[in-house]
């Protein structure tokens, strides 16, 4: 079931659209569910749909579609790494290498406790920047280095109290 | 109308027409994959490329609308070029195994490769692979690696199927087509997705690895399970039939084909076909030759005519039998001297016989239901009944024609339905007053006001309208309906042969008994042609207690079934495959077809068994050599069009004194017929699911009972166990328990009293 918070969102959403096309706001309907459950489950998928009035697997192929979507639950801070020329150029590949030793897990796994999850991303529009990773979608880190690394982490261990 | 060139052809077309379109009116053949002329334009496989004078680029001729003066040259260096640079990369990752998928022999890929590709791959690096699904018992989706992601498969779900129960999920390289949480595919029209496949993604699970498509002989049939007249493509093998696939026709069922219709054939080859016949002696079957067993018959015949009297025998054939057949079964009874003969067996009211004008019809062409632009449709199980006329209608209804429900339940049709009056069986002839009434007060709002407003309306009574005990009134009500809008009414039909049966005159002519009548007071003697008794007529305790007390029953059968229990004969006969004859479509369509395979065994067809009974029995006119004999003496004098009338007076309206719930019967898809409830993967799909009762949720809750709980249903003295549900669609009142099922085959009548207790 969809929570109330996420369908007074929605409802907000589609306030924006004619009534009639209400599937425009899957997409924000998604991200609502992401943000409370930090990923989306099938259940939640066949919710969204019910919601909206359209087919499940619309709604699938928009969250499949989506790189920002989880489609599996990916930790408390979801860090995403670009990986795309730019941020590789700039040593983006040491990035990768570093969180994973850090952290001790791979790409598109999630640490014991269920903090921290790692992925992969496409490029974020802020190559001058780089090398880049997206905290959770929301707050993006740049020019990063071994020392910037150990900071954010540090920031959202310590900012989770 | 504008003026184009294609490869140096001067052609005109319509404007807003597309390249592809153009030269496929002017029999230049483009090569392409995923444009389909039934679905919306994707352009996403590009085979299509062709070089456009004064364009920079090859454009997809699929999605590039015709503009006047347009110079098109499919077979340049360039538009060539670029083909064969698109079939290069469909190729980069398809299996390159064709000797081993089924879709072999018969595949656009493969076709299209041998035009456009290369005799050998640049690509040597790993191929992509993309695992098989589970979507059902029908459809294959085994090989997901040789999809080409076309998305026809999706398109159809979405446009014609009504919905979208495949789609194309994650992006780019990843993309594959699947369901939702691996669900599977309960489309019943989901066997087109086979056809629309360009490759060997999709494919017919019942018939894959069966045969090759070279070695099939393909023979021209028409469907027999419902009254669409469906043409079919009959594929034989060693005398066996492998599949069915369509034969186009714009006006019936244009190139789409249900999946009763397709996936059928496999009751035809089921273990319990009957070989051979036999007869019941001291309790024990005995196999027996032909002679000895129409001799028996004969026998039996003569003795009950010519004792009890010819009044005492009764015949009961099923719509979907041929007209030689139930004109064969007709002049057999009259032969000697009985007059009752019906095929009507599910029907209950019988009060519009002698006041209808000609027999009942659809009341218009298939194709005019396509083009009408307000339709009613009263007591149908639309989806389940005629998925093919739902497709149209829907279709109709994207096109912006008004759609308004007059019913018993409320399934959900797949469709936008405008109005709908979702009564008990017993309010259904007010609720027709009402419109009726709404629309000579020229009302706006409403069924009456949406019909009111329309140029073609056209009204429809379903199956469940035929068979309601206040059918006469009903179709007087629509009659009543179509006079005031100037629309058109009729019977969708609920048999192949429907129409055929009343041209056979297999009906009471005079002071006959109607099936009805025929099986409340029981014959000593019964001539069964394709019938159940226990599922195919109303009242299946009521037929079945005839049968138990009739001297003499004669089945006429394809298999061996549940009249072993009280048959005295069983005469193997051939099913529609096997025997040449005609079927006359809900429209009025006489459509002859031969036999596409010869009868299994011994079993004969019937035409011919009904000509050698008529010959020993001494009764005239049984000499013929053909079915084609048959047909023509059947039709002589015959002027179809002219017999087909449904104008219907003098009807008095019944009251309604309803006590308690009220049954709603309706036949599930898969249950219609022999043939169907044999056909083992359509029994295995989630639409032949074990009949349930299902009722409001306010009404389970008043008989305090929980929905998934055993209940125990009784209609007098028969019961069933059932599982109950709760639909809330239901109106107040009725209790929904299918018939033609096993599970069901001991309650009465189909509508009528019926109450619930716990188990």
């Amino acid at each position: 079931m969809l929570s109330q918070q996420i369908t007074t969102l929605i409802d907000k959403e589609l306030t924006k659209y004619p009534a009639d096309q209400r599937q425009s706001a899957v997409m924000a309907a998604l991200r609502f569910v992401q943000d409370e459950k930090g990923w989306i489950a099938p259940e939640d998928m066949a919710d969204v749909a019910v919601y909206l009035g359209m087919p499940q697997m619309a709604v699938y192929e928009v969250a499949t579609f989506y790189h920002m979507y989880n489609l599996k639950p990916m930790g408390k801070h979801t860090l995403t790494v670009c990986t795309n020329l730019s941020c590789t150029l700039c040593g983006a590949g040491d990035t990768v290498g570093y969180l994973e030793q850090k952290l001790g897990i791979k790409m598109n796994e999630v640490t014991a406790d269920g903090k921290f999850g790692l992925r992969e991303g496409e490029c974020m529009g802020a190559c001058v920047d780089a090398p880049l990773l997206n905290v959770n979608n929301k707050k993006m880190c740049g020019k990063l280095t071994p020392a910037k690394i150990d900071s954010i982490l540090a920031d959202l261990e310590g900012g989770e109290a | 109308m504008i003026n184009i060139e294609i490869d140096g052809k001067k052609i005109q077309t319509e404007n807003g027409s597309t390249v592809i379109e153009a030269a496929h009116q002017a029999g230049i053949a483009i090569p392409h994959f995923c444009y389909h002329k039934k679905l919306s334009i994707s352009a996403n496989c590009r085979m299509c490329l062709v070089q456009v004078e004064k364009a920079p680029k090859p454009l997809p001729a699929c999605a590039t609308p015709v503009s006047e003066g347009m110079k098109v040259f499919t077979h340049s260096e360039q538009a060539v070029k670029a083909q064969k640079g698109v079939m290069e990369f469909l190729l980069v990752n398809h299996p390159l195994d064709c000797p081993i998928c089924d879709q072999g022999g018969e595949c656009m890929l493969q076709d299209m490769s041998v035009g456009y590709g290369n005799g050998h791959s640049r690509y040597h690096e790993e191929k992509r692979m993309v695992l098989g699904k589970d979507i059902g018992p029908l459809v294959s989706a085994e090989e997901m690696s040789r999809c080409i992601n076309c998305t026809r498969c999706v398109r159809f779900g979405q446009e014609i199927a009504g919905q979208m129960e495949l789609g194309q999920a994650f992006r780019g390289e990843h993309a594959e087509i699947m369901s939702f949480v691996s669900g599977s595919v309960d489309s019943e029209l989901s066997g087109n997705m086979i056809d629309l496949c360009p490759v060997g993604a999709l494919t017919s699970k019942p018939f894959r690895y069966k045969a090759r498509s070279w070695e099939l002989s393909r023979r021209r049939s028409v469907s027999a399970h419902d009254s669409l007249g469906s043409g079919l493509a009959v594929h034989t093998k060693n005398n066996r039939v492998l599949r069915v696939l369509p034969i186009e026709n714009e006006d019936i069922n244009e190139c789409w084909l249900s999946d009763r219709d397709r996936f059928a054939y496999e009751g035809l080859n089921s273990e319990q076909r009957l070989t051979k016949p036999m007869i019941k002696q001291g309790g024990q079957w005995r196999e027996v030759d032909w002679q000895a067993a129409l001799e028996f018959c004969a026998n039996g015949l003569r003795q009950i005519a010519g004792g009890a009297g010819a009044e005492q025998i009764g015949a009961l054939a099923t719509g979907n039998s041929t007209l030689e057949e139930m004109y064969l079964l007709q002049k057999l009874l009259r032969g000697i001297g009985s007059d009752n003969v019906d095929f009507r067996l599910r029907q209950s009211d019988f009060s519009a016989d002698g006041k209808q004008q000609g027999a009942p019809w659809l009341g218009m062409s298939i194709a005019d239901i396509g083009k009408a632009d307000r339709i009613l449709i009263v007591g149908s199980f639309l989806r389940k009944d005629h998925p093919l006329l739902a497709a149209r209608i829907r279709k109709a209804v994207v096109r912006g024609a008004q759609v308004s429900v007059i019913h018993s339940t409320d399934d959900d049709l797949l469709m936008k339905v405008a109005h709908k009056a979702i009564v008990a069986p017993g309010a259904m002839a007010d609720a027709m007053t009402q419109v009726a009434k709404g629309v000579a007060a020229k009302q706006t709002g409403g069924i009456a006001g949406s019909l009111a407003s329309g140029d073609r309306v056209a009204v429809l009574l379903g199956n469940f309208a035929q068979q309601h005990p206040h059918a006469a009134q009903l179709q007087a009500m629509a009659q009543q309906i179509a006079n005031v809008t100037g629309g058109k009414f009729g019977f969708i039909g609920e048999s192949a042969n429907s129409v055929g049966g009343h041209l056979a005159r297999a009906t009471p002519q005079g002071k006959g008994l109607n099936a009805a009548a025929m099986l409340a007071a029981p014959r000593k003697a019964y001539v069964l042609l394709n019938v159940e008794p226990e599922l195919d007529c109303a009242d299946a305790r009521q037929a079945i207690a005839a049968m138990q007390s009739a001297d003499l029953v004669i089945a006429m059968s394809a298999y061996k079934h549940g009249a072993t229990e009280y048959a005295d004969v069983l005469l193997p006969i051939a099913p529609f495959t096997e025997t040449s004859g005609t079927f006359v479509s809900g429209e009025g369509r006489v459509q002859t077809f031969n036999g596409s395979v010869k009868p299994l065994g011994e079993a004969r067809p019937a035409w011919k068994v009904l000509r050698v009974l008529g010959n020993l029995l001494k009764a005239d006119g049984f000499e013929y050599e053909t079915s084609q004999a048959v047909r023509d003496e059947a039709l002589q004098g015959v002027d179809v069009a002219a017999r087909l009338n449904n104008a219907v007076g003098g009807i008095e309206s019944q009251a309604a004194a309803v006590n308690g719930l009220q049954r709603v019967a309706d036949v599930p898809i898969y249950a219609t017929d022999a043939i169907v409830r044999r056909a083992v993967s359509l029994q295995a799909t989630a639409d032949a699911a074990p009949p349930k009762a299902w009722l409001r949720s306010s009404e389970l809750g008043k008989l305090g009972i929980a929905a998934g709980a055993q209940v125990k249903v009784a209609q007098g003295q028969g019961s069933a166990l059932l599982e109950v549900a709760a639909d809330d669609g239901l109106p107040e009142g009725v209790v929904r328990v299918a018939a033609g099922h096993p599970m069901t085959a001991m309650l009465g009548a189909m509508f009528g009293t019926i109450t619930v207790e716990r188990a």
